[in-house]
């Protein structure tokens, strides 16, 4: 089959590879109909992320037709199913308190210790991502060997395209876990950093929760139009004192809850951002944490942070002062995709939820390269790109 | 040492060379447990402590399954079902199924293989199983395996303890090289493939075909280097 492959820091290849098999008993393959490129691809596309192999398939936004089923999947051939990207058992303790992403025996046991060393306890599979959730096989590819698909895939009706029901994969619960997590009240004013896919589900999940006024942060003018178009108010932070204005459009008593969807590689000239942008050239690998800092600077006392953006390792002149003095409340993790799916299944198919204005480029998987690249590097009109193994070609 | 339920503890089988093995394992064990004080002072498992302790490597660890501690313990006791899950392990020949007398046939480079022959020293239903290599076997070693209930709904905590003396000679570093290079992570290992086993009926693994398993690729290894 083909598949886009990873061989090194912005080096992707659409490759030919063996197809998968059903391995275990719970697995099933899935014909991969429409599969996207996440941020978080960028981070690996950008080697800031440790412990990829050369020939690697990246990707965890996809879904598509059931081909094949083990013997303990409950799936049936010809189902179009939606893949959570975080694998869980749904046995385990984690699974069991609906803390799905942090299964705890989905990473396989000997690819434990690496993110064991890092975090104190294991991480759960992902797919598609690097050796330390378990180097499982992504979903930019024609097929992908699901485990535990009696479990985490869900059904999807035929009556709902693929650009309307893919998203649940990962960034449309992402979104809706990033708002959760900041425990809006009716009354309350949100900051968001960040307007990518994730930044933007996550203004329309706090809207959809009833704060009284949505902030997003960003520098990409497409970008923040989108922002403004869901209902949120803008700040340009290369136009705009960040601080200064969130303070003057919340009254002068800081935001109540504040939502990170930047992660590891803040943009900005912000001094702290230019010493580690050196910091992780030279391979020090320290996280740009600028946007968390300025968002911990930004929430009122008592406030709410939520931090669904991807951080890996650690990061200096952190503002414990600020995180211990104002009596905050912290809530961060990879998403419990399974959590979330059907409910958000049920508000798109009700009209509530709409994820395909976010998609701005559609290409066959054998152009997977230059989307990575276009995504990069122009980020204010790539806003969303979704692949599609058979697309015609698009140039 | 304690003796609970009148049974002998496991240093009570120490007359057969085990002496300083025993004793290491019972001092690994804890101090709040076994009712001893007179090791760190605190309440962490005796394998944790920073101290080693004699000739004896002792590894231990304990993982939470989410499943009936009766249940575990059936399918521990049947020890043709330790393959499923400990990799190094070939097979488990019973011999004597009440008295837990079992032969380990162990990987060992090259295709070799190194055969153990164990006995159940101590055995408490439900609770605990406790085994020790008999004289003159390749490895002398001994281990338990204990079960307790994890708080509320979360099932039971499962803790294995190893000890054994690091085998000396030719045959000794070829199994210390594969078996015994790093037991504490081939426990943890172990452990954590027996949770998944339980908990999940399947082990995982990332492999997207057959032949990249790691059974799979051991076996392909086995064969080039025979």
């Amino acid at each position: 089959m083909r598949a886009l492959t990873w061989h090194g820091t912005r080096d992707v290849r659409v490759d030919t590879v063996p197809d998968p098999e059903i391995v275990n008993p719970r697995d099933a393959i899935i014909k991969v109909t429409s599969t996207a490129i996440c941020g978080s691809d960028l981070h690996l596309y950008d080697g800031v992320i440790p412990s990829l192999k050369s020939g690697d398939i990246l990707g965890h936004e996809f879904m598509g037709e059931v081909v094949e089923v083990g013997a303990k999947s409950t799936l049936q051939k010809g189902q179009r199913v939606v893949v959570p990207f975080t694998i869980a058992c749904g046995g385990c303790f984690h699974c069991h308190v609906e803390q799905y992403s942090a299964c705890e025996n989905s990473n396989p046991a000997e690819k434990q210790d690496m993110s064991t060393a890092l975090y104190g306890q294991p991480m759960s599979g992902l797919f598609g991502y690097t050796h330390l959730t378990g180097g499982y096989s992504g979903g930019q590819a024609e097929y992908v060997r699901v485990p535990f698909s009696d479990f985490g895939p869900i059904v999807v009706p035929d009556h709902l395209d693929d650009d309307k029901v893919l998203f649940l994969s990962d960034i449309l619960p992402t979104g809706w876990m990033a708002a959760e997590n900041a425990d809006i009240q009716p009354d309350d004013t949100v900051a968001v950093w960040g307007c990518g896919p994730v930044g933007l589900f996550a203004v329309q999940s706090a809207l959809a929760m009833g704060a009284a006024k949505v902030i997003a942060i960003d520098h990409y003018p497409h970008r923040l139009e989108l922002a403004r178009k869901l209902g949120a108010e803008i700040i340009n932070f290369r136009e705009t004192h960040v601080l200064d204005a969130l303070m003057e459009m919340s009254g002068g008593i800081g935001v109540d809850a504040v939502i990170d969807s930047v992660g590891m590689e803040a943009h900005g000239f912000a001094l702290d951002n230019m010493l580690e942008i050196a910091k992780q050239k030279v391979g020090i690998g320290a996280d740009r944490a600028h946007a968390l800092r300025e968002a911990l600077m930004a929430v009122r006392f008592g406030g709410k942070v939520s931090i669904p953006g991807v951080y890996g390792g650690l990061t200096d002149k952190f503002p414990t002062g600020a995180l211990m003095e104002k009596g905050i409340q912290l809530k961060t993790g990879q998403t419990h995709v399974q959590k979330y799916t059907k409910a958000l299944l049920a508000k798109i198919e009700a009209g509530e939820l709409d994820t395909t204005f976010l998609i701005s480029h559609r290409l066959p998987l054998e152009e997977a390269p230059r989307g990575y690249k276009c995504f990069k590097e122009e980020q204010d009109v790539w806003t969303k790109v979704v692949l599609k193994p058979g697309m015609e070609k698009t140039q | 040492m304690s003796a609970d339920n009148g049974r002998p503890g496991i240093g009570a089988a120490a007359g057969l060379g085990l002496a300083l093995g025993a004793a290491a394992l019972t001092a690994f064990l804890g101090s709040r447990g076994s009712g001893r004080r007179d090791w760190n002072g605190d309440d962490a498992p005796g394998f944790t402590q920073r101290r080693s302790f004699g000739k004896y490597d002792v590894v231990g660890r304990t993982v939470t399954i989410r499943k009936p501690r009766a249940e575990l313990f059936a399918f521990w006791r049947d020890f043709g079902n330790l393959p499923h899950f400990m990799e190094n392990l070939e097979r488990i020949e019973v011999k004597d199924l009440a008295k837990g007398r079992a032969v380990w046939t162990i990987k060992a480079p090259a295709g070799r293989t190194v055969d153990v022959e164990s006995e159940i020293v101590r055995e408490v239903e439900g609770e605990l199983i406790a085994w020790r290599s008999v004289e003159g076997s390749d490895i002398d070693t001994e281990g338990r395996v204990t079960f307790t209930d994890a708080p509320g709904d979360r099932g039971t905590r499962v803790s294995l303890l190893i000890a054994y003396d690091p085998p000396a000679g030719e045959l000794g570093r070829a199994v210390a090289k594969l078996f015994l290079r790093e037991p504490a992570i081939q426990a943890r290992h172990d452990l954590k493939r027996l949770k998944m086993l339980m908990e999940a009926g399947e082990i995982a693994t990332s492999a997207r075909t057959k032949d990249q398993t790691r059974s799979a690729k051991q076996s392909a290894n086995e064969q080039e280097t025979a």
